[in-house]
Protein backbone atom coordinates (compact mmCIF):
# COMPACT_ATOMS: atom_id res chain seq x y z
CA UNK A 1 0.00 0.00 0.00
CA UNK A 2 0.97 3.48 -0.83
CA UNK A 3 0.29 6.63 -1.36
CA UNK A 4 0.63 9.75 -3.84
CA UNK A 5 -0.58 12.72 -4.60
CA UNK A 6 0.24 15.95 -7.49
CA UNK A 7 -1.18 19.44 -8.22
CA UNK A 8 -2.33 19.86 -11.53
CA UNK A 9 -3.80 22.70 -13.84
CA UNK A 10 -6.12 21.95 -16.32
CA UNK A 11 -4.48 23.94 -19.53
CA UNK A 12 -6.57 22.92 -22.72
CA UNK A 13 -8.86 25.37 -23.70
CA UNK A 14 -11.95 23.47 -23.02
CA UNK A 15 -11.46 22.48 -19.55
CA UNK A 16 -12.39 19.37 -18.04
CA UNK A 17 -15.71 18.71 -20.73
CA UNK A 18 -16.80 14.85 -21.24
CA UNK A 19 -13.71 13.66 -23.62
CA UNK A 20 -10.92 14.66 -21.53
CA UNK A 21 -13.01 13.67 -18.44
CA UNK A 22 -13.64 9.90 -20.18
CA UNK A 23 -10.10 9.88 -20.74
CA UNK A 24 -9.31 10.63 -16.99
CA UNK A 25 -11.32 8.05 -15.63
CA UNK A 26 -10.02 5.44 -18.30
CA UNK A 27 -6.47 5.89 -16.95
CA UNK A 28 -7.52 5.79 -13.51
CA UNK A 29 -9.25 2.42 -14.09
CA UNK A 30 -6.29 0.83 -15.42
CA UNK A 31 -5.01 1.02 -11.64
CA UNK A 32 -5.91 -1.00 -8.93
CA UNK A 33 -5.57 1.74 -6.17
CA UNK A 34 -8.17 4.16 -5.05
CA UNK A 35 -7.80 7.56 -6.87
CA UNK A 36 -9.60 10.65 -5.88
CA UNK A 37 -9.54 14.70 -7.34
CA UNK A 38 -10.00 17.68 -5.19
CA UNK A 39 -10.98 21.05 -6.35
CA UNK A 40 -11.29 23.04 -3.49
CA UNK A 41 -13.45 21.74 -0.55
CA UNK A 42 -14.82 19.30 -3.07
CA UNK A 43 -13.65 15.62 -3.68
CA UNK A 44 -14.77 13.18 -6.22
CA UNK A 45 -14.17 9.42 -7.38
CA UNK A 46 -11.56 9.61 -10.27
CA UNK A 47 -13.03 6.57 -11.12
CA UNK A 48 -16.69 7.81 -11.87
CA UNK A 49 -17.28 10.39 -15.00
CA UNK A 50 -20.37 10.92 -13.72
CA UNK A 51 -18.59 12.59 -10.55
CA UNK A 52 -15.63 13.92 -12.77
CA UNK A 53 -17.89 16.06 -14.20
CA UNK A 54 -19.24 17.60 -11.47
CA UNK A 55 -15.82 19.36 -11.07
CA UNK A 56 -16.26 21.98 -13.92
CA UNK A 57 -13.35 22.48 -14.00
CA UNK A 58 -12.28 25.04 -16.55
CA UNK A 59 -9.35 26.61 -18.21
CA UNK A 60 -6.80 27.03 -15.19
CA UNK A 61 -7.99 25.29 -12.42
CA UNK A 62 -6.22 23.71 -9.65
CA UNK A 63 -7.08 20.42 -9.00
CA UNK A 64 -5.42 17.71 -6.39
CA UNK A 65 -5.34 14.20 -7.59
CA UNK A 66 -4.76 11.21 -4.91
CA UNK A 67 -4.14 8.18 -5.31
CA UNK A 68 -4.50 5.57 -2.03
CA UNK A 69 -2.95 1.41 -2.43
CA UNK A 70 -1.34 -0.56 -5.35
CA UNK A 71 0.46 1.56 -7.82
CA UNK A 72 -0.39 4.87 -6.26
CA UNK A 73 2.35 6.41 -7.40
CA UNK A 74 2.48 5.34 -11.13
CA UNK A 75 -0.94 6.13 -11.49
CA UNK A 76 -0.63 9.50 -9.83
CA UNK A 77 2.53 10.09 -12.29
CA UNK A 78 0.52 8.95 -15.35
CA UNK A 79 -2.79 10.90 -14.73
CA UNK A 80 -0.98 13.67 -13.89
CA UNK A 81 1.14 13.42 -17.19
CA UNK A 82 -2.91 13.74 -18.71
CA UNK A 83 -3.86 16.69 -17.82
CA UNK A 84 -0.19 18.07 -17.87
CA UNK A 85 -0.07 17.81 -21.62
CA UNK A 86 -3.85 19.30 -21.87
CA UNK A 87 -5.12 15.94 -22.78
CA UNK A 88 -3.94 16.34 -26.61
CA UNK A 89 -6.19 19.06 -27.10
CA UNK A 90 -5.46 22.90 -27.71
CA UNK B 1 -27.32 27.67 -13.65
CA UNK B 2 -30.48 26.06 -12.92
CA UNK B 3 -31.35 22.77 -14.47
CA UNK B 4 -35.33 24.10 -14.83
CA UNK B 5 -33.79 27.09 -16.99
CA UNK B 6 -31.56 24.60 -18.94
CA UNK B 7 -34.22 22.42 -20.20
CA UNK B 8 -35.99 24.45 -23.15
CA UNK B 9 -39.57 24.87 -22.75
CA UNK B 10 -41.49 22.15 -24.03
CA UNK B 11 -38.42 20.09 -25.27
CA UNK B 12 -39.40 17.20 -22.71
CA UNK B 13 -40.26 13.94 -25.00
CA UNK B 14 -41.77 11.70 -22.18
CA UNK B 15 -42.50 8.79 -24.71
CA UNK B 16 -39.42 8.77 -27.10
CA UNK B 17 -40.52 6.84 -30.14
CA UNK B 18 -37.49 5.09 -31.25
CA UNK B 19 -35.53 2.72 -29.16
CA UNK B 20 -32.31 3.48 -31.43
CA UNK B 21 -30.09 5.67 -30.27
CA UNK B 22 -29.83 7.87 -33.82
CA UNK B 23 -33.20 8.32 -34.17
CA UNK B 24 -33.79 9.35 -30.34
CA UNK B 25 -31.32 12.24 -31.26
CA UNK B 26 -33.37 13.18 -34.47
CA UNK B 27 -36.29 13.22 -31.87
CA UNK B 28 -34.81 15.58 -29.23
CA UNK B 29 -33.34 17.90 -32.06
CA UNK B 30 -36.44 18.34 -33.22
CA UNK B 31 -37.84 18.77 -29.96
CA UNK B 32 -35.27 21.57 -29.50
CA UNK B 33 -36.20 23.25 -33.02
CA UNK B 34 -39.96 23.07 -32.00
CA UNK B 35 -38.80 25.09 -29.09
CA UNK B 36 -37.02 27.76 -31.04
CA UNK B 37 -33.68 26.66 -28.99
CA UNK B 38 -32.44 25.67 -32.38
CA UNK B 39 -33.00 26.99 -36.08
CA UNK B 40 -34.77 24.35 -38.55
CA UNK B 41 -32.01 25.12 -40.95
CA UNK B 42 -29.51 23.77 -38.23
CA UNK B 43 -31.22 20.52 -38.21
CA UNK B 44 -28.78 18.27 -40.50
CA UNK B 45 -25.90 19.55 -39.20
CA UNK B 46 -26.91 19.48 -35.25
CA UNK B 47 -27.89 15.78 -35.97
CA UNK B 48 -24.65 15.01 -37.82
CA UNK B 49 -22.25 16.84 -35.37
CA UNK B 50 -23.95 15.13 -32.21
CA UNK B 51 -23.86 11.36 -33.34
CA UNK B 52 -20.25 12.26 -34.68
CA UNK B 53 -19.73 13.07 -31.29
CA UNK B 54 -21.29 10.26 -30.02
CA UNK B 55 -19.35 7.55 -32.55
CA UNK B 56 -16.02 8.99 -30.75
CA UNK B 57 -16.70 8.24 -27.40
CA UNK B 58 -20.35 7.22 -25.95
CA UNK B 59 -22.14 9.38 -23.55
CA UNK B 60 -24.09 7.15 -22.32
CA UNK B 61 -22.31 7.14 -18.95
CA UNK B 62 -24.17 4.20 -17.32
CA UNK B 63 -26.82 3.84 -14.75
CA UNK B 64 -29.37 4.26 -17.84
CA UNK B 65 -28.63 7.90 -18.60
CA UNK B 66 -27.21 9.48 -21.75
CA UNK B 67 -26.04 12.99 -22.06
CA UNK B 68 -25.23 13.81 -26.11
CA UNK B 69 -24.22 17.49 -26.65
CA UNK B 70 -22.94 19.39 -29.20
CA UNK B 71 -21.51 22.68 -29.68
CA UNK B 72 -22.57 24.89 -32.67
CA UNK B 73 -21.88 28.29 -33.88
CA UNK B 74 -25.60 28.83 -34.93
CA UNK B 75 -26.64 28.39 -30.93
CA UNK B 76 -27.28 31.34 -29.09
CA UNK B 77 -27.77 30.25 -25.40
CA UNK B 78 -27.95 26.88 -23.87
CA UNK B 79 -30.48 24.76 -23.94
CA UNK B 80 -31.02 21.70 -23.43
CA UNK B 81 -33.99 18.51 -24.25
CA UNK B 82 -35.43 15.49 -22.33
CA UNK B 83 -36.21 12.21 -23.66
CA UNK B 84 -37.45 9.61 -21.70
CA UNK B 85 -38.06 5.76 -22.65
CA UNK B 86 -39.69 3.34 -21.21
CA UNK B 87 -38.91 0.06 -23.39
CA UNK B 88 -35.36 1.53 -23.19
CA UNK B 89 -32.92 3.06 -25.73
CA UNK B 90 -29.78 0.72 -27.43
CA UNK B 91 -27.01 3.46 -26.62
CA UNK B 92 -23.48 1.75 -26.85
CA UNK B 93 -23.62 2.81 -22.81
CA UNK B 94 -20.54 1.82 -20.70
CA UNK B 95 -22.40 -0.60 -18.72
CA UNK B 96 -23.91 -1.82 -21.91
CA UNK B 97 -27.03 -1.41 -20.64
CA UNK B 98 -30.45 0.67 -22.36
CA UNK B 99 -30.49 4.42 -21.41
CA UNK B 100 -33.79 5.53 -20.07
CA UNK B 101 -33.51 9.27 -19.83
CA UNK B 102 -31.33 11.55 -22.03
CA UNK B 103 -30.23 14.97 -22.15
CA UNK B 104 -29.34 16.15 -25.30
CA UNK B 105 -27.54 19.61 -24.55
CA UNK B 106 -26.72 22.37 -27.67
CA UNK B 107 -24.15 24.90 -26.44
CA UNK B 108 -22.46 28.02 -28.09
CA UNK B 109 -19.04 27.41 -29.62
CA UNK B 110 -16.98 29.50 -27.59
CA UNK B 111 -18.36 29.51 -24.46
CA UNK B 112 -16.91 26.22 -22.77
CA UNK B 113 -17.24 27.84 -19.59
CA UNK B 114 -20.90 27.88 -19.21
CA UNK B 115 -20.76 24.34 -21.02
CA UNK B 116 -18.85 22.90 -18.15
CA UNK B 117 -21.30 24.65 -15.69
CA UNK B 118 -24.66 23.05 -17.45
CA UNK B 119 -23.01 19.52 -17.72
CA UNK B 120 -21.96 20.00 -13.72
CA UNK B 121 -25.78 20.61 -13.11
CA UNK B 122 -26.85 17.81 -15.19
CA UNK B 123 -24.67 15.26 -13.52
CA UNK B 124 -24.93 16.47 -10.56
CA UNK B 125 -28.99 15.59 -10.41
CA UNK B 126 -28.01 12.47 -12.35
CA UNK B 127 -25.31 10.98 -10.22
CA UNK B 128 -28.69 11.15 -7.60
CA UNK B 129 -30.77 7.83 -7.56
CA UNK B 130 -33.56 9.50 -6.40
CA UNK B 131 -33.39 12.00 -9.40
CA UNK B 132 -33.25 9.55 -12.20
CA UNK B 133 -35.69 7.21 -10.55
CA UNK B 134 -38.56 10.02 -10.43
CA UNK B 135 -37.61 11.48 -14.15
CA UNK B 136 -38.20 7.82 -15.01
CA UNK B 137 -41.44 7.44 -13.64
CA UNK B 138 -42.20 11.03 -14.74
CA UNK B 139 -45.70 10.46 -17.59
CA UNK B 140 -45.88 14.30 -18.92
CA UNK B 141 -43.77 17.38 -19.35
CA UNK B 142 -45.73 19.00 -16.36
CA UNK B 143 -44.52 16.41 -14.28
CA UNK B 144 -41.00 16.55 -15.62
CA UNK B 145 -41.28 20.27 -15.06
CA UNK B 146 -41.89 19.81 -11.40
CA UNK B 147 -38.72 17.50 -10.35
CA UNK B 148 -37.02 20.17 -12.03
CA UNK B 149 -38.01 22.21 -9.96
CA UNK B 150 -37.78 20.36 -6.77
CA UNK B 151 -34.37 19.30 -7.77
CA UNK B 152 -33.13 23.43 -8.15
CA UNK B 153 -33.97 23.77 -4.93
CA UNK B 154 -32.66 21.05 -3.35
CA UNK B 155 -35.59 19.05 -2.36
CA UNK B 156 -34.32 15.59 -3.18
CA UNK B 157 -32.29 13.32 -1.11
CA UNK B 158 -29.28 11.61 -2.89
Amino acid sequence: MSNASAKVKIINRLGLHARPAMCFVDVAMQFPCEVSVKRADQTVDGKSIMMMMLLAATQGTELDIVCEGDQAEEACTALKKLVDTGFDED
Amino acid sequence: MKLSELIASGAVVTQLQSQDRDQVIHELIDALIASNAAAPEHRAELIKRVLVRENRGTTGFGRGVAVPHVKHPSVKRMAAAIGLSSAGIEFNSLDKQPVYSVFLLLSPEDRPEEHLLAMEVIFKNLSKETFRRFLRQAGSETEVRSLLDDADTQQLAG
